[in-house]
């Protein structure tokens, strides 16, 4: 049975990445490198208001002064951030206002995703906006959703058409100087999406934005911006890809979510950015900061992530507890394989009272990976009765890559009562024989086992996502074991 | 203290009283220590004490606690006091082998050497430099990482003596070993011990620690204890940290076993005004088992931070710790704990908990239990848990007729109990058990024994 | 269909089996029998493909096929069905799920088609009905939370839903009370056909109350020293293993 095991590591570390194709289109693209001369070419590019320029140079200028961080349990190479191009869009008509004006090639390039822009093709239940490298290209179902006065679009759009409610609600939930990647972020973004639920309304359909890396050389830089009025509830999605290329690429995004009373956001991301080739060439360096604020009372949010790519991933999607009675979830599988990096948790700060969190991660570990949870609770001194359950589970495959749990709980309020469990543990040989047995083959059994174990968190995912979820853990693992 | 110190004035301000001091630490010193003095000097320039953003030391930044005045005294002869006159340990029935030490000195008023198991070494380090070269030479220094520690290299600037233990091979320690530190000057104090316990092959012995202040004076303790567990040697280390709520206590422990060998180290903290705990173990040969309890009760402003760093390097190897905290008042905790599974170390099992009770809001517990595994054939989990005393449990007691007061107690004894009862040495545990008991009843907030009241 | 031959075989360096000869035909009912640490484990392990049983001489044929150079899934891709000892928890992993790999595994190996999902869990409904495996059980995840008796009732479940040629049932009836005792033995019962064989493996004669075996052989210190009829196991019901030890010493 070892050396089927050995087959099957060996048939994982050479499986190919699944979306790896570059496509041929024409892009513009600024100058490598950063100053403030680039922000302001970005920021008149895109035709923006003094107060987004302004934000971006306060940002700058904040992150000038900043270092990268040090903590997580990751082997960062030095970036050149003035080897990188900051903006970077396909050559189109600013605002397509038919399919007819897409680029062809660009419609054939989310097409090969699996993510057809044509409305009548698509799943019926998800309105997408993509965004190819810095910039939205299509936003489906749009009119559909303004019937209900959902505001769906790309952030680009929104700074033109809804200024003041991007001038409220951006860097309200992550400041321009948050950490060192997010002020990047505020510095130089080009696109995104932006979400607006307005009270009372529940999304009628799942909303979704598809974020692909094309062009060489570039970061890409975007930033969501989520907002759900009281008693409003909308469920989001994210997906992202890369081509294969043998330099890294850095992607620094920013996500904020703002929930008012009784609002519900549930954000799910499956994340497979290119994770670089099995000797860990190439790869996108992932420095994500996403953050809700539960502001009203009786508000929730939920992060759910399945984080199968990116060669280095630095993130934690987490919740601010403002409002009473507020709610917040963490539902997280992340796998690494070959020289794959992760550091990825959750950040849970309670501070309205009555607050209640829930963490359950699942890592996964194979090749000469190294995969970290890292989560912070925190009860602050008058958040009574905050109630925390913590799960962390690691699954290591094979005997050269790593599995850590760095759990941080801060707790100054008696009334709270936090639980935190963790176990790391190997995917057991009498399993898998007990598998071989009934006839299913060792790579097939772990990838029951895997889908198994990871099942509490691929359960939090809308269907049409568990789905594919499931599918890319298999083709992530396909079958490695140790 | 009235302008804040930058953390390069800080530690200006050591480089310089040590070398004003050389001479004399030199003079006073043990051999050995003196020979590492300059190599930890360059040490401590380059590292300086821990700092803010240092993850071992996230919850307990310690440098303010370096910038008070302490008078340092490099010269112990001058100690004109008659310890057996002012201390004598009053645990009834503890039947031990005593030594104890003045400021970080082996006193050498009452040597048990005569009464000492054939061959077993009780000394202090000076003495030992003279008497056992090739033990300290083959041990000393081998197991503290003073390159991950700027406060180990702070220490061995300045400490001049300490504790030297040797149990020989087969030997088998028929009754405790207690070594009381005491703290005893009219004016703020800053110690540095330096200790080494070597057990060779098959040995065992029960050592319990005990720390206590005489005076009611800023002492800032920052000891290191080095310890050397040969094949199949058997140690349980009792420590009993019961300090006035100004002093400052960094203990660093550095214990090397090889296989089949076995440690227990239990920690009490009963009283303190800062507590910080390093217990670092490595597991360097098979089936070698460690474990590591720890409990403390806090209450004003007292702050206990215990960090743990279980080495698993070597296969078969077993690790369990228990940590456990009761605060009251304004205090605060913490637990910083770390399994740490190598690649080779197939077949580990470990666990680490780590519970709290927070009595008021204004407590702060902080909890960080960590494992960094990099083999996969491991059992290995962690749990930590935080918060009041269980509701159910107590609404239990209470519809059975037990008062609120006395139905609290009992479950906080209940809690504090699965440490203490780890204690094997029989009248110490008891002794404990009395003393948490009358804490937990608020009847006594105070170091045990003591005569001055803090506060 | 299976013909094992001077089979010895060592676990960790230590040597359980000494020289097995067995033979067992289409139609036929096998109970073999034994003391504790006899090897009668090892032989359900040997005959399933375990790794860590190391035959050091010896042959198995299996319908004029090495069995000892298959893998274990195909082993079990060609009939051969093993009840465990002690069926193995997986966490999350659903029955129903399981179960529905392991079948089309099976006819993909064969070269038929997949069941479709309403034919594949009209056959999970019919097969646990059969069994007397209760419905909920099938929804939950693989063995966990099961209790000893179910555990060991939905290894007889597993059985009657793969069809096997072989199945080696080891120790299915240790732990049982009497009505899952019954179930178990009613589920083989049911099963047995001209086509199929099966080895009981068992420590009590009290299985073999409810299934009656062509024939009996007891294992003792790693040999197979005496094979019978059903009344051998009588025998050893009233005379107790001590009884055997005399016996081989003769």
């Amino acid at each position: 049975m070892m050396n089927d095991q050995d087959k099957v590591l060996k048939e994982v570390t050479q499986s190919d990445y699944k979306f790896g194709f570059t496509s041929n289109i024409e892009t513009e693209s600024l100058p490598k490198g950063l100053n403030e001369e680039v922000i302001r070419l970005i920021s008149e590019k895109k035709n923006e208001p003094e107060f987004m320029l302004e934000f971006r140079l306060k940002a700058y200028r904040n992150w000038l002064k900043m270092k990268t961080p040090q903590w997580a349990h990751l082997k960062i190479p030095e970036i050149d951030y003035q080897d990188i191009i900051y903006y970077a869009a396909p050559k189109q008509k600013a605002k397509p206002s038919s399919l007819d004006e897409v680029d062809p090639e660009l419609l054939d390039t989310f097409n090969r995703l699996g993510i057809p822009l044509e409305e009548q093709k698509h799943l019926s239940g998800v309105a997408v906006d993509a965004v190819l490298d810095s910039t939205s290209v299509k936003t489906t179902f749009k009119e559909t959703l303004a019937e209900k006065g959902i505001i769906f679009c790309s952030f680009a759009e929104a700074v033109q058409e809804h200024p003041d409610l991007v001038k409220k609600y951006m860097g309200t939930v992550v400041p321009a100087g948050d950490n060192y990647f997010a002020a990047l972020n505020s510095a130089v973004f080009s696109d995104g999406s932006f979400c607006y639920i307005p009270k009372g309304v529940r999304c009628p359909m799942e909303l979704s934005t598809y974020f692909r890396i094309n062009a060489a050389n570039t970061g890409q830089f975007e930033r969501t911006l989520i907002i759900a009025e009281d008693d409003s509830y909308v469920s989001y999605l994210e997906g992202c890809t890369a081509p294969m290329r043998d330099e890294n690429q850095l992607h620094a995004a920013v996500v904020e979510i703002v929930a008012l009373e009784n609002a519900e956001v549930k954000y799910s991301t499956v994340q497979n950015w290119y994770p670089g080739d099995k000797n860990g060439k190439g790869g996108i360096y992932n420095f994500v900061t996403k953050r809700g604020m539960c502001k009203g009372n009786n508000s929730k949010i939920s992060w759910t992530q399945v984080e199968t790519g990116s060669a280095i991933t630095w993130k934690y999607p987490s919740c601010i507890l403002r409002g009473d009675n507020s709610v917040g979830e963490f539902y997280s599988v992340a796998v690494t394989n070959n020289h794959q990096q992760a550091d990825t948790g959750t950040k849970m700060t309670h501070i309205g009272k009555n607050t209640k969190s829930t963490i359950i991660s699942k890592g996964i570990s194979a090749g000469q990976s190294n995969n970290s949870y890292r989560g912070l609770v925190k009860v602050m001194k008058n958040a009574e009765n905050a109630r925390n359950f913590s799960q962390c589970d690691s699954l290591l495959m094979g005997d050269k890559c790593g599995a850590h749990t760095f759990p941080y709980l801060e707790i100054d309020n008696k009334s709270a009562i936090i639980e935190h469990e963790a176990t790391t543990s190997k995917i057991g040989e009498d399993q898998i024989f007990y598998c071989n047995q009934r006839g299913i083959d060792t790579e097939a059994a772990i990838g029951l086992i895997v889908n198994g174990y990871a099942k509490e968190v691929l359960n939090k995912l809308p269907m049409e996502f568990a789905v594919e979820a499931q599918k890319l853990l298999q083709i992530t693992l396909e079958g490695s074991v140790g | 203290m009235s302008v804040v110190a930058t953390k390069q004035e800080v530690v200006d301000k050591y480089l310089r009283l040590y070398k004003n001091n050389i001479d004399e630490i030199n003079t006073y010193g043990a051999d050995f220590l003196n020979n590492k003095r300059q190599e930890a000097f360059d040490e401590f320039k380059e590292k300086g004490f821990p700092h803010k953003k240092n993850e071992r030391y996230k919850y307990t930044f310690l440098q303010p606690f370096f910038e008070y005045d302490y008078k340092s005294n490099f010269s112990p002869n001058t100690y004109q006091v008659n310890l057996d006159e002012i201390f004598k340990c009053d645990i009834p029935e503890l039947d031990t082998y005593t030594v104890l030490t003045l400021n970080g000195n082996y006193y050498t008023r009452n040597n048990p050497a005569e009464s000492l198991p054939k061959n077993v070494v009780v000394t202090s380090m000076q003495e030992a430099s003279q008497k056992y070269p090739e033990l300290l030479k083959k041990h000393f220094d081998k197991y503290a990482q003073k390159h991950e520690e700027g406060l180990v290299a702070f220490n061995t600037m300045f400490s001049q003596d300490g504790i030297f233990v040797h149990v020989p091979k087969n030997v088998v320690l028929d009754k405790p070993l207690q070594i009381i530190n005491v703290a005893l000057s009219e004016r703020d104090l800053l110690i540095n011990h330096r200790n080494l316990i070597v057990m060779d092959e098959n040995s065992q012995a029960n050592i319990v620690v005990c720390d206590h202040t005489l005076c009611f004076r800023r002492y800032l303790t920052n000891s290191v204890t080095e310890f050397y567990l040969g094949d199949n040697a058997n140690l349980e280390y009792n420590k009993i940290q019961n300090e006035n709520n100004e002093s400052i206590q960094i203990g660093h422990t550095y214990v090397h076993q090889e296989q089949n060998s076995y440690s227990r180290f239990n920690t009490i903290t009963l009283h303190g005004g800062l507590v910080r705990n390093n217990l670092n173990i490595r597991l360097l040969g098979e089936n070698a088992e460690s474990q590591a309890q720890g409990l403390f009760l806090t209450d004003r402003k007292q702050h206990v931070d215990n960090y743990t760093n279980i080495e698993h390097v070597k296969p078969h190897c077993q690790s369990t710790q228990l940590y456990k905290g009761i605060l009251d008042d304004q205090a605060t905790g913490a637990f910083n704990g770390k399994i740490h599974v190598y690649p080779d170390a197939q077949k580990t099992v470990a666990y680490q908990t780590n519970n709290n009770i927070q009595l008021t809001d204004d407590a702060k517990m902080h909890s960080k239990p960590t494992l960094e595994i990099y083999a996969d054939d491991v059992k290995c989990s962690h749990g930590a848990t935080s918060g009041q005393l269980d509701e159910k449990a107590m609404f239990y007691l209470r519809s059975r007729g037990i008062k609120y007061e006395e139905a609290r107690f009992l479950l906080l004894y209940a809690f504090a109990d699965e440490i203490i009862s780890k204690i094997s040495v029989e009248p110490l545990q008891m002794r404990i058990h009395e003393l948490v008991d009358r804490r937990l009843r608020g009847e006594l907030s105070r170091c045990h024994n003591c005569q001055i009241t803090c506060d | 269909m299976l013909k094992i031959k001077e089979l010895y075989v060592t676990i960790n360096d230590q040597e359980i089996l000494k020289g097995i000869n067995l033979e067992v035909n289409p139609g036929e009912l096998h109970a073999i029998m034994g003391p504790n640490g006899s090897g009668k484990s090892t032989l359900a392990s040997v005959l399933a493909g375990r790794e860590e049983v190391n035959v050091t001489s010896g042959s198995i044929e299996y319908n004029g096929e090495d069995l000892l150079e298959m893998d274990p899934e195909e082993r079990a891709h060609k009939g051969v069905f093993l009840g465990f000892q002690y069926p193995v928890e997986i966490p999350g992993v659903s029955m129903v799920n399981f179960m529905k790999t392991a079948v089309n595994e099976q006819r993909k190996q064969r070269g038929m088609e997949e069941l479709s999902a309403s034919d594949f869990l009209k056959l999970m409904r019919e097969k646990s009905e059969f069994v007397g495996l209760k419905n909920n059980l099938t929804n939950r995840a693989v063995n966990e939370g099961f209790s000893g008796g179910e555990k060991k009732r939905n290894e007889i479940f597993q059985m009657a839903m793969l069809d096997p040629a072989l199945s080696i049932l080891d120790e299915t009836d240790s732990g049982l009370d009497i009505d899952a005792l019954k179930a178990v033995a009613n589920g083989v019962n049911k099963l047995k056909r001209k086509d199929n064989a099966t080895v009981v493996i068992t420590h009590y004669q009290r299985l073999l109350d409810y299934i009656i075996p062509d024939f009996v052989h007891v294992l003792y210190k790693g040999k197979i020293v005496k094979s019978s009829d059903k009344s051998l196991a009588l025998e050893l019901e009233e005379k107790g293993y001590d009884w055997l030890e005399k016996e081989v010493e003769v």
